[in-house]
């Protein structure tokens, strides 16, 4: 009965209406860069920690000249999205660069990877490539350039995990294709052709499979190279 | 077969045959007249007294940068000046030329004396008339002073072996016939002159020199005919392509800017916002690559002339009921909106701007505000605005009957007073 006293539900108002203050508060205007590009958290998520349907990559803790390059490749029209496109347009290379070393600095933590829906093979086949490549056939590991832990090295090789296997499948294929592109020589676009429709989608799945390590961030330099493919990447030298 | 069922005798025949003369007879007087200026038979200016070479491809590299020339000429990623992008107009694409000083594909061949041509007369220097995408119904405002720099700071440009593309206009726009027939009803060469006024002596004349010239703020900022001219309708003017609404000048409920002060229009032209309001679609753009270059003389020269231009105000259907505001759209408002224009439409002083009393949101034309809500946007960075704030794009997160409802709301809340906004008002630029 003492639940129902009047002047306990007048503290629960109150600390209702506090909460409620507190939220409001959290959300006042800061001049900070969080608040001069909630264009993009939009749809990349709060902190740049991913949108919800896979198409919406992350941004948080990816390497700076990887986002400013993603940036600049989608203002000249190596990568393509409309409304990618018209935001970046009026914005000049100094605050493309600031841009992008925001969102590298933020350390965020990855969600747990989703259970995979593929084959105990096809996962076994991803995990082939990714750490060992198919040398005879010039593939290189992709480890090799984006780190023994995968999660890129600085200061423009991306990392491969905490990204959705649709995201991983769809970049793979628009590198074939030539819908996404980069500075040349393209060494990516090289990488990917030589990968069958079933490579793109073991490699996919397997990298989308495996948890993020805590604490983990880019490499500050690539793995000593054991491979006899040689790779020349302009976008990431 | 008889031949005398198409006797010319025949009262038929006979009129028909008339008109048919009298067609030709017109269309060769519009060729003819159309061409005026092709053959370089009109008289020169006088050619000013020779500056130093450095300091004239200086003052070149100026020009075109207010001029606004490389964001034509370059195609997205191409090589500046090369050429390849597509204007878009009513009548299909013009695909804009290589002007680097290519000698085969731009303009390493052509003499001063060409380019003079190209921008007074709007001909190219093999002797075919141009279309009018390049603006030259105001370029040929420029002087010929202006026009030697331009043609020297463009002959210094890294070279690039872009070739040329054709146009993708319709038939019968395609035609030379059709143009040279618009250039004949449209297009009036201005008298030519030597020097530009000058910004410390003349300043009205500089403004209009810069605004009708170089600067070609009215090829946007005019209505246009059937035919693309520009009429003398107060309106303003829906860009094909982009569909952005290009507002009359001399509108104070469009983009007059009359009542602002010199410092506010010069706030505008160099960094893209102002205390008044922002500049957001292709006049961010217009800031990006062309106005935030001006020398602080001409942004004041410009801004009294745009502050005198004379005033025509635009009737539109006002006065909405504001007791009856959709709900759903306040409610809306509060979620997406409310953190950065407020509660109460105020905005955040240079950051967000206020959407109480906001003409950009209470114009009869509703494009700009729902384009700017499909597609978000930051203003340009610029020297004064170095990081802009951006607004969130909502193509994805709001459909059109709940974008309906939160324009609606918007347009009529905090003592604005302007129309709702239907769901095909958004459909159609989705």
């Amino acid at each position: 009965m003492l639940l129902m006293t009047p002047w306990y539900r007048t503290l629960l108002f109150l600390m209702a209406f506090c909460a409620q203050g507190l939220v409001s508060h959290a959300q006042a205007f800061e001049d900070s860069m969080a608040q001069r590009t909630m264009a993009c958290t939009v749809c990349h998520g709060a902190q740049g920690r991913a949108g919800p349907d896979g198409y919406y990559p992350r941004l948080a803790g990816k390497p700076a000249g990887y986002l400013y390059n993603q940036l600049n490749n989608f203002r000249v029209g190596w990568r393509h999205y409309p409304l990618m496109q018209g935001l970046i347009d009026p914005l000049d290379d100094r605050y493309l660069r600031e841009i992008a070393t925001h969102f590298a600095s933020l350390s965020v933590p990855y969600p747990p990877p989703r259970p995979s829906t593929a084959s105990a093979a096809e996962l076994e086949r991803g995990r082939k490539l990714v750490k060992e490549g198919r040398e005879d056939a010039g593939l290189p590991a992709c480890m090799q350039c984006h780190g023994l832990e995968m999660m890129g090295v600085n200061p423009s090789t991306p990392g491969l995990l905490g990204l959705p296997a649709d995201y991983i499948n769809a970049q793979l294929g628009g590198w074939q294709t030539g819908q996404r592109r980069t500075a040349s020589p393209d060494c990516m676009a090289q990488v990917a052709r030589k990968l069958s429709a079933a490579d793109i989608s073991a490699v996919s799945h397997w990298l989308a499979s495996q948890p993020v390590p805590p604490n983990a961030h880019p490499a500050d330099k690539k793995p000593d190279s054991r491979s006899k493919v040689e790779l020349n990447c302009a976008s990431a030298p | 077969m008889s031949a005398s069922s198409r006797s010319p005798s025949h009262p038929l025949g006979r009129w028909l045959g008339l008109l048919a003369f009298v067609t030709l007879a017109v269309l060769a007087t519009l060729w003819f007249l159309g061409g005026t200026g092709l053959q370089g038979t009109t008289p020169e200016p006088s050619k000013p007294p020779p500056e130093d070479a450095a300091t004239r491809i200086e003052r070149g590299h100026y020009l075109a940068r207010i001029g606004n020339c490389a964001f034509c000429h370059t195609a997205r990623g191409g090589a500046e000046y090369a050429g390849g992008r597509a204007i878009a107009t009513p009548f299909g694409s013009v695909l804009s030329s290589n002007i680097t000083p290519d000698p085969v594909y731009g303009i390493g061949r052509w003499t001063a004396d060409d380019f003079w041509r190209a921008l007074h007369h709007g001909v190219s220097a093999d002797g075919h008339p141009l279309y009018p995408a390049f603006p030259y119904t105001s370029y040929t405002r420029v002087s010929r002073a202006d026009a030697d720099a331009l043609f020297a700071y463009l002959q210094s440009v890294p070279v690039a072996t872009t070739p040329n593309q054709a146009h993708a206009l319709r038939w019968p726009y395609s035609s030379e016939l059709a143009l040279r027939v618009w250039r004949a009803l449209y297009f009036k060469p201005a008298a030519p002159v030597a020097d530009a006024p000058s910004a410390d002596t003349a300043p009205a004349e500089r403004g209009a020199y810069l605004v009708d010239g170089l600067g070609h703020c009215m090829e946007c900022h005019s209505a246009r005919n059937a035919l693309g001219a520009r009429s003398s309708r107060p309106t303003g003017n829906v860009l094909p392509g982009s569909r952005w609404y290009a507002p009359s000048l001399g509108d104070a409920a469009g983009a007059s800017v009359a009542a602002w002060s010199p410092d506010e229009v010069v706030a505008l032209l160099k960094t893209g916002i102002s205390a008044r309001g922002n500049a957001s679609g292709p006049m961010a753009e217009v800031v990006q690559h062309g106005t935030q270059y001006l020398q602080e003389a001409d942004a004041r020269a410009m801004a009294a002339h745009l502050r005198a231009l004379p005033q025509t105000p635009v009737a539109t259907a006002q006065k909405a009921d504001a007791s009856a505001l959709p709900q759903a759209g306040a409610a809306l408002y509060e979620q997406h909106c409310a953190e950065c224009h407020g509660l109460q439409g105020e905005g955040h002083a240079g950051a967000y701007p206020a959407l109480a009393g906001n003409r950009a949101v209470l114009q009869g034309q509703t494009n700009n505000l729902i384009l700017t809500v499909l597609q978000g946007g930051f203003s340009a960075s610029t020297a004064g605005n170095p990081r802009p704030y951006g607004m969130p794009p909502f193509k994805l997160a709001l459909g059109d009957a709940d974008m309906a409802a939160l324009l609606t709301y918007v347009r009529g809340a905090w003592g604005n007073q302007a129309s709702a906004v239907s769901e095909f008002d958004i459909n159609k630029l989705r």
